[in-house]
């Protein structure tokens, strides 16, 4: 116990040590999805040091509030009125999104054609059989088994259970009434795994499931998804792509705050169960600059790095008008 | 489970003390001795005076943290098993009763092995054999949580599923009490598989303690039962038993503070659905996984306040069970 604290001692002399001896450091805190990215840039930012704690989108939030770090990182972007009440500034930095998983005998990825209220249907444990009417009638030549559907999703509180329930309430006017959209809710069925490795875990081991986890986590996997039909009807298969173009059509120029969300994009080709994660930090605070010069350096250089840990680049469009809007209102 | 270390610390120090006293009494002869006493004595009640502060600093953070919560729902939040972020109402009753429940049969499971495995290494182990098990049950009390959190979910639930569930389940007759008992999901996630991952977590610390505590049986007392004729199993059972009575009770309060606090193991393998658990592979939740869970994305203040009572309860229901069995101990010593 005494050499565990004494490791511990020393491990954070080391730590504090290391951040004492490049003073400029820029601090951020929050969304643990975007974690993987921000580390990546800031290894290849060779201007300043980014010390990252993945505490969570909701401890980011508190944390740029108290003004213990330079900026907050959230995967649920915060409302226009908070935003002005606390005089922040706020921008997505990289898009991402929802993958529908399930594990079938036979079936592999992009077998199964889901709509939105199929899957409130089954989340609610409306739909109890994978071979129920509703899902045969956009399944055509799929041969769906007469297999229990286990419902799997995060027990843990995620951004990512954020924009699937938001997706579920915007198709499903129950979902809205009964469960409603956040980062943790209410379950009406099925069983919590923690983190996408835990959702993927039980999917695996369960014949019969349905999971949902993050793009990244389902592509660098390789997990057996659904296709999800768009606002446009037609039925998507979740790529690099697809998030793209939800993100290009979305109407960001008349969204104060870029408090916009992805979901159900009517560009023909996007994928309906996408997201943005986003930065906030003060309008007035120190090293708001830094944090600004940092993005505005990832915004240009970073977009290889993010597409090869699975997350989606901004358009450039986008990028053009956050550094004309966002970037220019921190002093 | 600080407090339970507390606890242990404290039956311990009362044998410490026996120890010292004779070389401390003799030394108070000199001048100098009785200085260094004094200051050795008041270090001794700032040490325990820091341990109540910090504990008492604990339990006021955690009332001040958890109040809006409690004030809000008051005691429903104790009865009622709506946990609803959306909405912000919030009700405690599911993570209870799987809390109790877990640490329960996690106890019930690991006990009578952790008895053996003590039995064994103190009577009836070769010498040779003693320290590599001895030392393969402290490596076991090392492994962090979250090894056995993973390993739970990859390696024991799909085995689980297979070899136990599966098996279990078909052979139930439907309607029948084992049928009650089984129904769930067979992927190997659930109240049952969690309280084993929790009794293979809680096994090492009590068999190690145990084992201590026989060591402890003075030779000539158990050399004098075999001179008697005594079997192996009467003097464990009738001689090194009632003799570590009072410690072992402490060893499985130890065991069970652990079981009633452990977070990440069981976070990965209970399912962590916020109802109350109907049978033995339903899915359900404890209170350390539900703040694991939701802490780093509650946004809302209702939201955190829930959660940090939560805590609060979880701290009442730690004191409760060590004050029962202080409580127990206290009963036997007068009794005897």
């Amino acid at each position: 116990m005494l050499k565990k604290l004494g490791a511990a001692f020393g491990a954070a002399l080391i730590i504090s040590a290391a951040t004492l001896a490049h003073g400029a450091t820029i601090s951020g805190a929050g969304s643990t999805f975007a974690a993987p990215l921000y580390s990546k840039w800031a290894e290849a930012y060779k201007t300043q040091d980014l010390n990252y704690q993945s505490i969570g989108s909701g401890g980011g939030i508190r944390q740029i509030t108290a003004n213990t770090v330079d900026f907050g990182a959230s995967d649920k972007p915060l409302k226009p009125d908070d935003l002005a009440t606390n005089n922040f500034v706020q921008f997505p930095t990289a898009i991402g999104g929802v993958v529908p998983v399930v594990n079938l005998p036979g079936i592999k990825s992009g077998d199964v054609k889901l709509t939105g209220a199929n899957l409130a249907d089954i989340y609610r444990g409306a739909i109890k059989k994978w071979n129920d009417p509703l899902l045969a009638v956009n399944n055509p030549g799929v041969n769906l088994p007469n297999l229990p559907i286990t419902v799997v999703h995060r027990s843990d509180g995620s951004g990512t259970t954020f924009i699937f329930t938001t997706y579920l309430a915007a198709k499903a006017k129950h979902w809205a009434t009964d469960v409603g959209a956040n980062d943790a809710v209410q379950w009406p069925v099925g069983i919590g795994g923690k983190g996408n490795e835990g959702v993927a875990a039980f999917v695996k081991q369960t014949p019969g499931s349905i999971g949902y986890v993050e793009y990244a986590y389902a592509a660098t996997n390789s997990l057996t998804y659904t296709l999800v039909q768009n606002k446009a009807g037609k039925f998507t298969t979740p790529t690099a792509a697809a998030f793209a173009a939800a993100a290009a059509g979305a109407k960001w120029s008349s969204a104060p705050g870029y408090y916009l969300l992805l979901i159900d994009q009517p560009a023909p080709d996007a994928w309906p169960i996408s997201g943005a994660t986003f930065v906030i930090l003060h309008k007035n605070q120190a090293n708001g600059r830094q944090v600004i010069a940092f993005f505005d350096w990832a915004f240009k250089n970073g977009d290889a790095a993010a597409s090869s840990l699975a997350y989606v680049p901004l358009p450039a469009a986008v990028k053009d008008l956050i550094r004309k809007t966002a970037f220019a209102q921190v002093k | 489970m600080d407090l339970l270390e507390g606890v242990s610390v404290s039956a311990g120090s009362l044998k410490m003390s026996d120890v010292i006293a004779q070389p401390v009494l003799r030394r108070r002869a000199s001048a100098r001795g009785a200085i260094l006493s004094t200051l050795f004595e008041w270090l001794c009640f700032g040490a325990a005076s820091a341990l109540l502060a910090a504990l008492a600093g604990l339990l006021v953070s955690l009332l001040i943290g958890g109040w809006p919560a409690l004030h809000k729902f008051g005691f429903s939040f104790l009865t009622v098993s709506t946990w609803n972020p959306v909405t912000d109402v919030y009700g405690a009753a599911g993570p209870i009763v799987g809390t109790l429940v877990t640490a329960g049969l996690a106890l019930a499971l690991a006990l009578p092995i952790a008895g053996g495995v003590a039995f064994f290494l103190t009577e009836l182990c070769p010498g040779p054999l003693r320290r590599p098990i001895g030392t393969a049950v402290e490596l076991l009390a090392g492994i962090p949580s979250i090894v056995y959190g993973m390993w739970g979910l990859f390696v024991f639930a799909p085995l689980f599923a297979k070899y136990v569930q599966l098996p279990l389940m078909t052979a139930a007759k439907p309607g029948s009490l084992l049928d009650t008992l089984t129904t769930g999901i067979p992927n190997g996630s659930g109240i049952l598989p969690a309280s084993i991952i929790l009794a293979i977590m809680i096994l090492p610390f009590m068999a190690a303690t145990l084992r201590d505590l026989l060591l402890t049986v003075p030779a000539s007392v158990r050399e004098s039962a075999y001179g008697l004729g005594a079997t192996t199993m009467e003097v464990v059972l009738s001689v090194s038993l009632p003799y570590i009575r009072r410690g072992a009770i402490g060893a499985v309060m130890l065991g069970l503070g652990r079981a009633l606090g452990e977070t990440m193991a069981v976070t990965f393998i209970i399912g962590n659905s916020h109802g109350f658990p109907t049978s033995l592979f339903d899915s359900g939740s404890t209170i350390a996984s539900t703040i694991a869970n939701e802490f780093t994305e509650a946004t809302s203040d209702m939201h955190l306040s829930a959660l940090i009572a939560l805590g609060l309860v979880l701290f009442v229901i730690t004191f409760v069970v060590l004050g029962l069995a202080r409580l127990l101990i206290g009963q036997q010593e007068r009794r005897t």
